[in-house]
């Protein structure tokens, strides 16, 4: 589904990696190594050189917006540019489920200032969720979260999975690349090599 | 000119009497503010005495060269100013050739067209008209376009994780800076609003004032205010939105990226 070859920032790469439909990707490593950048650079929001592409459509043939609708990336921080949470929002008709499943469906009337840090990631990902992405590119989506809330956002990952839909994420958290049943790379100063334990590389 | 009296030199010294009472105040109470007093007095006078003198050698030379001249001088002032009043500025060239730039382009149509259309001067360039008229026009849209670049870049390296939030949401580098842009407008456009607000119930505009001392009907000397209040508007106008979206368009590129490595400095 997203193949990524030869890409490379000044601070990363070369790196390759092919995420098929319905598959999904942990990548863990040591705080600098470049992860952030590797998915900054794939959702095309810093200048990079190589070959990426969704479904054989390189992603220079689409305009920038449309291939981050389609390849969605959400940082471990989200900007917040208005008062109201509503006001970040779309009204779809699947936004009120989003929202329920991730154990926040009275949100909306709230104001940014006064939510967690954790409450802030999982409306992001709503957020996101809301354009219909093929591809999710999540930075640490449940590092602020209480046990109960990991679960919620990991069973919601699990559904988007099962619709198809291909999940890179980055994670510190050692048991969470199991429980999604991904496919565990590392990265290092910029590259990535396959990591240990469950799933075997592609 | 009736009603005009002229001023001698000893006028002008008697004049900076209370000036000179304020430096003493300030060394009695140990303000600190001598020097920058005294300094930016003396700066002022050498300025406009010199200005005095080009001016009244540039009227006598009427010659449309040297007016021209004059002209591209004070752009470039005009210019400078605007970049040293911007905390963050864009990068190499783009820096002072934005403001130049934009004034060039909304102060020079302006200012023709005044010349041109209302004010019918013979020649059209006349220095006595087009220099002092060039230089409102200059002065305000100067304001406006610095305030407006200054608050856009400021706010943009501040909330650039609010802006790039809205890029990944997909929207288009126009969309995602759309709170930025119409803050930086509104802080360039602020000035001159307050100052057609106020003009002429808290005090009369300089030019008015002017015109009226040197014997002008009151009435004719509000028309030509009017006149110029409205050029000076709409010069602001155009130059506050030139410089705010050449702005943006610069500080994001073709694939709808933030570009803040274009931009440079900041210290606050």
């Amino acid at each position: 589904m997203l193949t990524i070859r030869e890409l490379k920032t000044p601070l990363i790469g070369p790196l390759d990696l092919a995420l098929q439909a319905g598959e999904a990707v942990a990548i863990s490593g040591p705080s600098g190594a470049g992860k952030s950048l590797f998915l900054r650079a794939i959702a095309d929001l810093d200048e990079s050189t190589g070959h990426v592409a969704l479904d054989g459509t390189v992603r220079d043939a689409m305009p920038a917006p449309e291939w981050r609708r389609k390849v969605a990336y959400v940082p471990a921080e989200s900007g917040w540019w208005a008062d109201r949470v509503q006001d970040h929002f779309a009204e779809t008709s699947d936004l009120p489920n989003l929202l329920r499943e991730v154990g926040l469906a009275d949100a909306l009337p709230w104001e940014v200032s006064r939510l967690s840090t954790g409450e802030r990631q999982r409306l992001a990902l709503v957020r996101a969720l809301q354009t219909a992405p093929q591809v999710l590119l999540l930075d640490e989506p449940t590092s602020a979260l209480d046990p109960p809330s990991v679960d919620l956002v990991e069973t919601l990952l699990k559904h988007q999975l099962a619709a198809n839909r291909a999940v890179l994420i980055v994670t510190h958290d050692p048991g969470q690349p199991e429980r999604l049943g991904a496919r565990r790379l590392v990265m290092d100063k910029g590259q990535l090599t396959a990591g240990a334990g469950q799933g075997a590389p592609a | 000119m009736t009603g005009y009296l002229a001023l001698t030199y000893w006028d002008l010294v008697a004049a900076s009497v209370f000036l000179l009472l304020n430096a003493v105040f300030s060394i009695v109470l140990d303000l600190g503010l001598t020097r920058t007093l005294i300094i930016s007095a003396l700066r002022m006078s050498v300025q406009l005495i010199l200005v005095g003198l080009v001016l009244k050698a540039i009227f006598f030379a009427g010659s449309l060269l040297w007016t021209l001249l004059a002209a591209a001088v004070m752009l470039a002032f005009a210019g400078r100013e605007i970049w040293a009043r911007q905390d963050r500025r864009l990068a190499g060239l783009w820096g002072p050739g934005l403001g130049v730039a934009v004034m060039l382009v909304a102060g020079t149509l302006v200012t023709i067209y005044a010349l041109a259309g209302l004010i019918r001067p013979d020649p059209v360039w006349m220095p006595q008209y087009a220099l002092p008229l060039f230089g409102m026009v200059l002065g305000n849209t100067m304001t406006g376009v610095s305030l407006g670049l200054d608050t856009l870049h400021t706010s943009l390296a501040r909330g650039r994780r609010d802006v790039e939030a809205q890029l990944l949401l997909g929207r288009t580098r126009w969309e995602a800076t759309r709170p930025f842009s119409r803050q930086a407008l509104r802080s360039g456009f602020t000035p001159i609003i307050n100052a057609m607000a106020a003009t002429g119930v808290v005090s009369l505009p300089g030019m008015m004032t002017g015109q009226i001392l040197s014997g002008v009907d009151p009435r004719e000397a509000v028309k030509y205010q009017l006149m110029i209040m409205f050029l000076l508007g709409g010069a602001t106008g155009l130059g506050v939105l030139g410089a705010t979206f050449a702005s943006v368009w610069r500080l994001t590129d073709n694939r709808d990226r933030l570009r803040l490595d274009r931009l440079n400095g900041g210290s606050r």
